[in-house]
Formats: C-alpha cells, sequence, structure tokens
C-alpha cells in the first residue's frame, strides 16, 4: 500500500478525531487485505492517538488481520447454531489439513482460516464460507468433499 | 442535599452525588476493592465490591453506583459474599500458584483478597495462558500470566504520565495487558517511571532487580564497593522499619549501608548541589546570549526520555545538565575514588534510587566512559530494603555512629530535589547568587511546593522577575507544552517531575503509599531545609572544593565534558 493510497483514505476523515479510527482501519484492510504494524502506526499518527490505544482496538475487533489472507480464506461460523452442529469439529478438520491455524494464513500463503462468531444463516447451520461461495449444512461427508478439492485446486 | 439511607440495618447520612463506595468509607465499612484507584473515575470492571440494594435485582458496583434516598443496602449478606468468592475463585482458576516464589508474597492484592474469602481450596482450574515473561525493558518487568486484568495500570500510564505505554490487547477469555504490536516494554513510548508497578495487585509488574549483581560486586574482593542514596530514601524508609521519619534515619541508613560492606557512602544530595551549580550556569549562559528559554530541567530520565522519544522538538530546551546520579557517578570514578587510591575500573558505584527510570539512564551508553559505566547499579528503595532484611541488618536497633564526613556535605538545596518543586527551589537560590552576589531574601518559595500537579511562581531575581513552573505526573505537563507550542514565551524555567509529587512517590518507592506517607516524606525534606545551616548549594564546602581541585568553573568547557550530557541533537543524530 502506497502512502499516497494512505493520504486518499486519511483525507476523508478530519485528522485528531477518534471518531474516524475504525472506518479508516477498515479501508486499509480492504484496500491492503490485511493491517501492517506500519499502517497502524500511521494510523494513530494521524488521529493523535497512541500506537498501543490503536492496536488494542485493532486487536479487540474480530474484523480486522495481521497477516495477508490466503489464495483460499476459509471462514468458519462458530455462532450457537453452528456450534451445536459440530462446527469446533470442522474447525478441527481444516487447521490439521490445511495446516493453517484459526486467525492466521499457511505458510505457503494458499489457505487462511478465520472463526466468525455468526453469519445469520443459523437455519442453515453449520455454515462454512470459502472465498464468495457459502456452503449451508454441512455434513461430514461434504466437508471431507471441501477439504479434497482445496487440496487439488492448490497442488 | 443531604439524606439518609439504610445500610446493613443502620442509619447512615449521604449526600447527593456521592457513589455507595464514598458512603462506606466514611461510615468505616470496608468492601475488598480490586480495580478501584483512589483519585480515579471508577470503572466498576472487577465487579469486588459488589453491595445488595433493594428494589435492584442484580448487585450493584459500590465503587461507581450513586446513593438515592430510598437506598437499603447490604453489604456483606450472603448472596454479596457468594459472589465475592466466586469472583476471586475465578481470578485464582487462571493464575500460576507460585505464590511461594513470587515477587510480591505478602504484599499482592490477590492473596489478600483469596484470605478475606477465606478461600483454602482450589475450585476450578481454568486454562493457563503460558505468556512470556516480558522482560525488554532495562527499569520494569512484566509477566501477564500474573495479571487480573484490572486495568490500574493502563489508566495511571494514560492519566497520570499520560504516555498511554500499555493497553488491553485482544478480547474475551484472549485479552492481555499488552505493549505495541507485542513488541515488549522496551517501547519508544513507555517512559520507564514505575507508576505502574506501584499500583499492580499482583506480581505481574516489577522492577527487573539488580541485587545479585550488587551481592557479587560487594562479595568480590577485587572491587571497592561505594554506595550513594537519594534523599528520598531516607526520607522513606522508616515506614518499612516502622520509625518514624527524622535526620537520625540518615545516619541509620549510612550505619545499614556500611554494615552492608560499602566502603564508602554518598549522599545523591552532594551531587544534586553539583547539578545546581551546573545547570544555574547553564542558565545564565543561556540568559546572558538571548537563547530560547524556559530552560527544562533534566535531573527526571522519564522526563528526558519523553522528550527525547515523544517531543523531540523540544530538545533544544533541555538542560544539559547530568542528573545528581550520573554527576556522582562521573566525580566517584574520576576523582575521589582515585583520591582514595583505587583505580577507576576497580570502584562498583551503586546508587538506591526512589526511580525504575535510573535503572534506564544508568545503561545508556552515553552514561559510560568508554566500558566503564558510570554507574554500575541501580537498586530501588524497595530493592535496599529487601537487601537490609536478607543480610540480617535489624535496622530498628541499630545505633548512631559518627560517620566519615569527607564526602557527606550537602546544602538543603539538593536535598530538595526528592519532592516536586525542590530542584527548582534550590537552582532558583544559586541562578540568584550567580547573578546578583546576593542570596535570595526568602529562601522558600511556598507556591513551588505541595502535592498540586503543576505549580507556578514568580520569582525576584536581581532586578527582575522571571515566571517558573515546576510539574509533577508527566500528563501535567501535556497542557504546559500546549501552550509553549502555541507561542507561550514568559517561562523561564520549568522543572518536570514524572511521577506524581515528584520522586518521593517514585516508582521505586514502597509499593500502595497513603498520601499522608507522601505528605510526610515531603515535610521530612521540608523541615532538613528549614532546620540546616548550609541551605544553598553554592555554599557546600565540599562543592566548593571540588571546584577548586578538581573542576574548572561552573559551565566551563572541561565541566560541560565531565558533567554534561550530550543530547541526540548536539551528536547530530
Amino acid at each position: 500500500m502506497t502512502s499516497e493510497d494512505l493520504e486518499v483514505i486519511f483525507s476523508k476523515y478530519p485528522a485528531n478525531k477518534k471518531d474516524g479510527l475504525l472506518p479508516i482501519m477498515q479501508e486499509i484492510q480492504e484496500t491492503h487485505g490485511y493491517l501492517t504494524t506500519d499502517l497502524l502506526a500511521a494510523v494513530g499518527k494521524y488521529l493523535n492517538i497512541p500506537a498501543n490505544k490503536v492496536y488494542g482496538v485493532a486487536t479487540f475487533y474480530d474484523q480486522f488481520r495481521f497477516h495477508p489472507r490466503g489464495l483460499f480464506h476459509i471462514r468458519i461460523c462458530r455462532g450457537t447454531a453452528c456450534h451445536l452442529f459440530g462446527a469446533s469439529t470442522y474447525l478441527n478438520e481444516f487447521e490439521n489439513q490445511l495446516k493453517v491455524k484459526a486467525g492466521g494464513t499457511s505458510k505457503d500463503r494458499k489457505f487462511s482460516l478465520e472463526i466468525s462468531s455468526c453469519m445469520g444463516a443459523c437455519e442453515s447451520a453449520p455454515v462454512v464460507h470459502i472465498n464468495d461461495t457459502f456452503y449451508t449444512k454441512v455434513t461430514e461427508t461434504e466437508l471431507e468433499k471441501i477439504i479434497r478439492s482445496l487440496k487439488e485446486k492448490t497442488e | 442535599m443531604q439524606f439518609e439511607i439504610e445500610i446493613n440495618n443502620q442509619t447512615v447520612s449521604a449526600k447527593r452525588g456521592e457513589t455507595i463506595k464514598n458512603v462506606l468509607d466514611r461510615t468505616g465499612i470496608h468492601v475488598p476493592t480490586l480495580c478501584y484507584l483512589n483519585g480515579f473515575s471508577p470503572t466498576g470492571g472487577c465487579r469486588m465490591c459488589v453491595v445488595e440494594v433493594d428494589g435492584i435485582s442484580e448487585l450493584v458496583p459500590s465503587c461507581s453506583h450513586p446513593v438515592a434516598e430510598w437506598m437499603k443496602i447490604k453489604t456483606h449478606s450472603p448472596r454479596v459474599l457468594k459472589a465475592r468468592k466466586l469472583l476471586v475463585e475465578l481470578l485464582l482458576a487462571g493464575h500460576p500458584d507460585d505464590c511461594l516464589y513470587c515477587e510480591r508474597s505478602g504484599t499482592c492484592g490477590l492473596q489478600d483478597l483469596a484470605a478475606e474469602m477465606g478461600i483454602r481450596e482450589r475450585k476450578y482450574r481454568g486454562k493457563r495462558q503460558n505468556i512470556q515473561i516480558d522482560n525488554a525493558c532495562q527499569s520494569i518487568v512484566r509477566d501477564p500470566d500474573k495479571c487480573v486484568l484490572c486495568g490500574r495500570c493502563i489508566r495511571v500510564c494514560d492519566e497520570v504520565i499520560g504516555v498511554s505505554a500499555i493497553d488491553v490487547v485482544g478480547r474475551g477469555s484472549e485479552s492481555k495487558i499488552g505493549t505495541t504490536y507485542n513488541k515488549g516494554l522496551n517501547t519508544k513510548s513507555c517512559v520507564k517511571c514505575g507508576q505502574c508497578i506501584m499500583v499492580c495487585p499482583t506480581g505481574a509488574l516489577s522492577e527487573k532487580s539488580s541485587i545479585q549483581a550488587v551481592l557479587d560486586a560487594l562479595n568480590n574482593p577485587g572491587l571497592f564497593p561505594v554506595i550513594q542514596f537519594s534523599p528520598t530514601v531516607p526520607a522513606s524508609i522508616g515506614e518499612e522499619f516502622s520509625i518514624k521519619a527524622s535526620k537520625d534515619i540518615l545516619n541509620l541508613l549510612r550505619v545499614a549501608l556500611k554494615k552492608i560492606g560499602f566502603r564508602q557512602v554518598f549522599d545523591v544530595a552532594m551531587a544534586a548541589d553539583l547539578t545546581i551549580m551546573e545547570e544555574a550556569a547553564e542558565f545564565i549562559d543561556r540568559f546572558n546570549k538571548h537563547e530560547k528559554l524556559p530552560l527544562l530541567t533534566s535531573c527526571c530520565p522519564s522526563w528526558v526520555r519523553y522528550i527525547e522519544e515523544v517531543k523531540p522538538q523540544l530538545l533544544p530546551y533541555l538542560s544539559t545538565t547530568a542528573s545528581p546520579q550520573q554527576m556522582m557517578g562521573r566525580v566517584i570514578k574520576n576523582y575521589i575514588g582515585i583520591s582514595a587510591g583505587q583505580k577507576a575500573e576497580n570502584i562498583f558505584v551503586v546508587s538506591v534510587m526512589p526511580c525504575t527510570a535510573k535503572k534506564y539512564e544508568a545503561d545508556q551508553d552515553r552514561m559510560k566512559d568508554g566500558i566503564s559505566r558510570n554507574i554500575d547499579a541501580v537498586i530501588t528503595t524497595r530493592e535496599l530494603v529487601r537487601m537490609i532484611r536478607l543480610l540480617g541488618i535489624d535496622f530498628s536497633s541499630l545505633e548512631p555512629e559518627p560517620g566519615d564526613t569527607q564526602y557527606n556535605m550537602r546544602s538543603s538545596s539538593g536535598n530538595l530535589f526528592g519532592v516536586s518543586g525542590g530542584h527548582l527551589e534550590g537552582l532558583l537560590r544559586t541562578i540568584q547568587y550567580m547573578m546578583t552576589g546576593q542570596e535570595l531574601n526568602t529562601l522558600k518559595i511556598s507556591e513551588l511546593r505541595g502535592l498540586k500537579g503543576k505549580k507556578e511562581a514568580r520569582v525576584k531575581i536581581g532586578k527582575m522577575n522571571i515566571n517558573v513552573a515546576a510539574v509533577n505526573g508527566l500528563a501535567n505537563v501535556k497542557g504546559l507544552i500546549d501552550d509553549m507550542e502555541a507561542g507561550r514565551e514568559d517561562y523561564s524555567i520549568i522543572e518536570v517531575m514524572a511521577c506524581p509529587g515528584g520522586c518521593i512517590n517514585g516508582g521505586g518507592q514502597k509499593l500502595n503509599p497513603e498520601e499522608k506517607h507522601l505528605k510526610l516524606r515531603m515535610k521530612s525534606l521540608y523541615d532538613i531545609d528549614e532546620e540546616e545551616m548550609i541551605r544553598v548549594a553554592h555554599k557546600n564546602p565540599i562543592i566548593l572544593d571540588l571546584y577548586e581541585r578538581f573542576l574548572a568553573k561552573p559551565g566551563s568547557e572541561r565541566n560541560i565534558e565531565l558533567l554534561h550530557i550530550s543530547r541526540p541533537t548536539k551528536e547530530g543524530s
């Protein structure tokens, strides 16, 4: 992300005003894909908020990432309904088979895994969201298929 | 408006606007607290102070809930006690069970709460976070596993010091107190003042101890260990051994330090006299050359670090005069020790400071001559107390002894460095003398005394009036800096001490100080100033002798090389 890109985002929000913190970080993530320490420092400077406070806020919200996304970005819902349908077992499967930790990106940058607190589709639990596709009422056999096809696509 | 409420079936009067806890405190009813911090707005986060109020279904936190006319309150009902006990049990669930080995065993707020609630077994076992100990800073160690997330350190860092070096990182069960990007406390924003340690209820924050290094030096026959102590140490150490602060403590402290094995004992207040001489000369030089004012004092390492890291635009104003600690180190290693027949490299200089930032100050490269440090080890007042106990010295039964007085003379001006405004008082006395040859009419400047965060005075030096200010609690300096940046130019000297009240309340002093103790410490330094014969630095015979035999005249090039500190701008970096 160039400093010009950053300036464009900053110019939409008044300097030295805390209110801009969340929308600025969201826009940066939209453009850059994830947040870096340098970018957060620049935000703090622009809004006159201590760097550590910016970091505190960024780590509070699930929506912010500190690693680049993988080629396939997998989101697993762990809302109450999905949890009851075994979402945590699914999470383990993704973690173990694709060698990626929840909230992180695999070393080869092929997969990134994110936990969502609720996707708002409880009637279709359990829900898995990969790039642009939503998989609903995922059974264990379907899960196996999904993982196998992900592996094949990235080989 | 005054009205009556009922607490534990007793009628008690209350005022509108008070919190329930305010009323309880006045009534003498104790409710346990954890996140509560006297003088700060309550957060109601820990729920330890909850009470039961008729008509409100849930328990309410007494620290933040306002009283109302209709209230009937129960502070220790079975329901309340059960809730508090559960809270402590949950806090203990994820806590490492290493109280026996913990720095804060015996002074721990969590331990006290567990005892108060009668918790004698572990009811829940939670997941241990196993977060690495943060050792990155020269002054402060963080052990996040012991943290109970009360947030007191964050509030002090935000509101009293104003640097926000730490904050809550993450959320829910993953939250912890962290530094920027989890990179450890050696972050630019931390000024190492240690005020976070002072309010931490557990062993999550502590000073980086140098006790072992000092013990090793004491037992090394090849070394000549000497020690210097800050004037705040005799002003406060009596509290630890239940002795009233008085003049005698100074002598007892010397006796104790000699018994520990230090070959020579120095009073940092003497070096503070030297700081006054050099800083006065620096001020007069700037004044005569019509250079930029105000002169910002440089005795407080946290303040110096704040300027260097956060406000470098103020560097041209910052005094180059070394702090008393470093002056003493340089004079001992370059003159006193050598005249005692010791080689500089064999002299091991220890400082006892009320301060954790002094550890950082002494560790900087510019505080070394080649490989030899000016100060070899810095211990806090707390560490000294531990050493005195470790080495079996019964402080309360010590008898005063006539000591060597060769380098023990100091003016009460140097002694005043321990308290906010005191540095300035001493400095002004000598500036007046150096500029006019006359003493100030009244040495005491009442406007600069007391615990207020920002004190200002207009002082007559010769025929002119100058404006000075003394700030304590680093956050209070922001208004002044804003004023300066907006063009305010009438200040001639500004003294800043990062800790509230000055060094008497430094981050290395006794934990959880009460305000009455701070006032007593202040009073003891002011009393000495009233009673002592030599009240100005420029009349201290040792200082005059040092200038005669060893140093050139104040502010001269030789002294600048020896007694001043190069600032980043002057090095061109």
